[in-house]
């Protein structure tokens, strides 16, 4: 199921530019809103200032106030407004700064958005983008700081974006706004920086097609968003030990390539999972039960799990640097699930 | 001056309102209606005067007490009774049932289980017609429980700020479910509009043709570019909060109520002032009240033999 690589593409394709991720998603949004005038973006300063993070620098030059829209603070009602605009031939990108605010808009996320397709038999779509991050580190403190995911991946009607590279942001972007169902759409405020391989020509990446970022033999790595530097880092760790680590990017929870995270398992017998939700009733625990149900006869170890700490993230970096999955801590967990911790 | 023939179709429609919520309160007491359903009697000039003001293709959102918002857009008896009864005829494939009834041929963007739920999808609604460019209008209904909601006034907000042609139709029946408006709502409620921006008009809920003219004022304002208006409908619910709240005493007095209905039905104000007009007689009036009665019983007979849907649709439209 897996598509081709980030190495594999690099080469595969002409005009391939090293952009960041930022830039990748600014590319995407561009596109979109060149491509579809039913396409507008509104969010807290996403006009002039581009975000605090600048990843939409320059659209309001481009596509004009009406279509970059800076909205008042308002996360619900711009929500609920971007929903309606959905339902009656829009196709808006939402644009919430912060993962932590999803809980400013989750009635309309998950009693609205999720469910109007379903209670009207099917009948009214909401083909509505929200754009959010997640991700530890920054020293931003408890309401800056969560990857709340797994709170919207639990809504039977959304689907649930993660991308790791600017490739996999810029392809799975573009599918989110052509998309006709709210899609939530996380980007890991880390990684905006990030570069990586993006070829020139216009391209988009289906959702629920898993990725093997690295490919390996004794144990599967699977890991989501920014982890997924977390784990090749430790592959790499693990390679010096003799130990051979694939590492799985799912790319979206929501829908989840079950059959991807399952083969490679039954492949290398052990399988670890890393994501930085709490790990607590997280989306790490879903996609560990997947891999225990699918690939239980060839599994020669209990499936782990590394999440975030159950705590709220703390401001010290002292703190907070201990509650999140780093490429020591899965090496040692990958370490022992292939008996050499 | 309301026109002859509009006062007529104004009575027809809240005669058919108020006969398809009989029937459906029968349903409920005879055990034959899944759960449970909000009657909009008592209301039915408010949905009947702002919906005769639009046309087929503005939309409107709606409430959990929503079937006169439904019907009064245009949307036939016999699904919506499917709908509540939850077959695969109804609007929505008996999904929704009646708080989630949504009929988007007539631009009904659904009822809504949430208080204030639907506030953002009428705003949004508003936004898309004018990035558009269509002169469509948007008509947000809900309670003055819903005042108690945050989401309105962020919305409200971007409604002025962008000039969206929105009406907000609050319809103030006096009780948060169970408890007075006055136990849950500081100052005045005119004034949450009006501190926006926005204009509001306070109109006797009871009379269609004031709700008429202040919504066909408020309509032609919004769809010439002039913005967001706030109708406060002075209103009255004659049933309980849903249909199994009978024992009210603890709320409100038996004496209310029957002075609302003696004094203040929204249908035998209409009724008297179309008499005294001399638009048609009693016996005209009766003929229209059979009529739309027996086409409620008409539906509702058809919607007890439909069909149920099939059980393996249980997972269909969950994405689109």
């Amino acid at each position: 199921m897996s598509t081709p690589s980030v190495q594999e593409l690099a080469t595969e394709h002409e005009g391939t530019r090293e952009i960041s991720l930022a830039q990748a998603v600014n590319e995407a949004l561009a596109e979109e809103l060149r491509r579809d005038p039913a396409v507008f973006i509104i969010g807290e300063d996403v006009a002039e200032a581009g975000t605090p993070f600048k990843v939409l620098n320059g659209l309001v030059d481009e596509f004009g106030p009406e279509r970059v829209i800076d909205s008042p603070i308002s996360e619900a009602g711009i929500t609920g407004l971007g929903l309606g605009a959905a339902m009656t031939g829009m196709r808006p990108v939402v644009d919430v700064m912060f993962g932590d605010f999803l809980t400013l808009v989750m009635d309309q996320l998950a009693n609205q958005a999720a469910k109007i397709h379903y209670m009207s038999g099917g009948r009214l779509k909401a083909p509505l983008t929200v754009r959010t991050t997640l991700g530890a580190t920054r020293r931003s403190a408890a309401q800056h700081s969560q990857s709340l995911h797994a709170w919207v991946a639990h809504i039977p009607g959304l689907k649930v974006v993660l991308p790791a590279t600017p490739y996999d942001a810029k392809g799975l972007l573009k599918t989110a706004i052509r998309d006709d169902n709210p899609v939530v759409f996380f980007e890991d405020k880390m990684m905006f920086a990030t570069k990586g391989p993006v070829p020139a020509e216009e391209y988009t990446l289906p959702f629920g097609v898993a990725d093997v970022k690295r490919e390996g033999e004794d144990v599967t790595i699977v890991a989501t968003s920014s982890m997924v530097y977390v784990a090749l880092e430790a592959a790499e760790l693990l390679a010096t030990e003799g130990v051979s680590a694939e590492v799985v990017d799912p790319r979206t929870l929501v829908p989840l390539d079950r059959e991807a995270l399952v083969a490679s398992a039954r492949k290398t017998g052990r399988a670890l999972v890393v994501d930085e939700g709490h790990q607590s009733y997280g989306a790490s625990a879903e996609l560990a039960a997947v891999i225990a149900e699918g690939a239980f006869w060839e599994l020669d170890a209990p499936v782990k799990r590394a999440g975030a700490m159950d705590v709220p993230i703390p401001f010290s970096p002292v703190l907070e640097d201990q509650t999140v999955p780093t490429a020591a801590s899965v090496f040692q967990l990958a370490k022992s699930l292939v008996g050499k911790g | 001056m309301t026109k002859p023939d509009l006062a007529l179709r104004m009575y027809r429609q809240m005669r058919k309102i108020r006969s398809f919520e009989e029937q459906v309160n029968e349903l409920y007491r005879g055990a034959k209606m899944p759960g449970l359903a909000h009657l909009y009697t008592g209301e039915e000039a408010v949905a009947v005067g702002v919906c005769e003001a639009l046309r087929q293709d503005d939309y409107v959102t709606s409430t959990h007490r929503g079937h006169g918002h439904c019907l009064a857009k245009g949307a036939s008896a016999d699904r919506m009774l499917c709908e509540l009864l939850g077959k695969e005829e109804g609007y929505c494939r008996g999904k929704g049932g009646s708080m989630h009834i949504a009929d988007h041929e007539n631009g009904n963007l659904g009822a809504n289980a949430i208080v204030g739920g639907s506030t953002g999808i009428a705003t949004g609604a508003a936004f898309s017609a004018k990035a558009r460019g269509t002169d469509q209008v948007a008509v947000c209904f809900f309670g003055e429980g819903a005042l108690g909601q945050g989401v309105l006034y962020e919305v409200m907000n971007m409604a002025s700020l962008w000039k969206l042609p929105v009406l907000y139709v609050c319809e103030n029946n006096l009780y948060n479910e169970y408890t007075h408006f006055s136990e849950t709502t500081a100052g005045d409620m005119a004034a949450r509009a009006a501190s926006f921006g926005i204009p509001v008009e306070k109109v006797d809920g009871q009379d269609v043709r004031a709700v008429y003219a202040a919504a066909a004022s408020a309509v032609e304002a919004a769809r010439t570019g002039e913005g967001p208006a706030f109708l406060l409908c002075h209103t009255y619910r004659y049933h309980g909060h849903h249909v199994g709240d009978v024992d009210r005493g603890y709320y409100r007095s038996r004496e209310e109520e029957e002075r609302w209905q003696n004094e203040r039905d929204p249908i035998a104000l209409l009724g008297a002032w179309i008499v005294a007009e001399g638009i048609a007689d009693e016996d005209e009036l009766e003929r229209i009240g059979r009529d739309v009665a027996d086409e409620v019983a008409a539906a509702a007979e058809h919607a007890l033999a439909a069909p149920f849907p099939d059980p393996d649709e249980v997972d269909q439209h969950v994405y689109a």
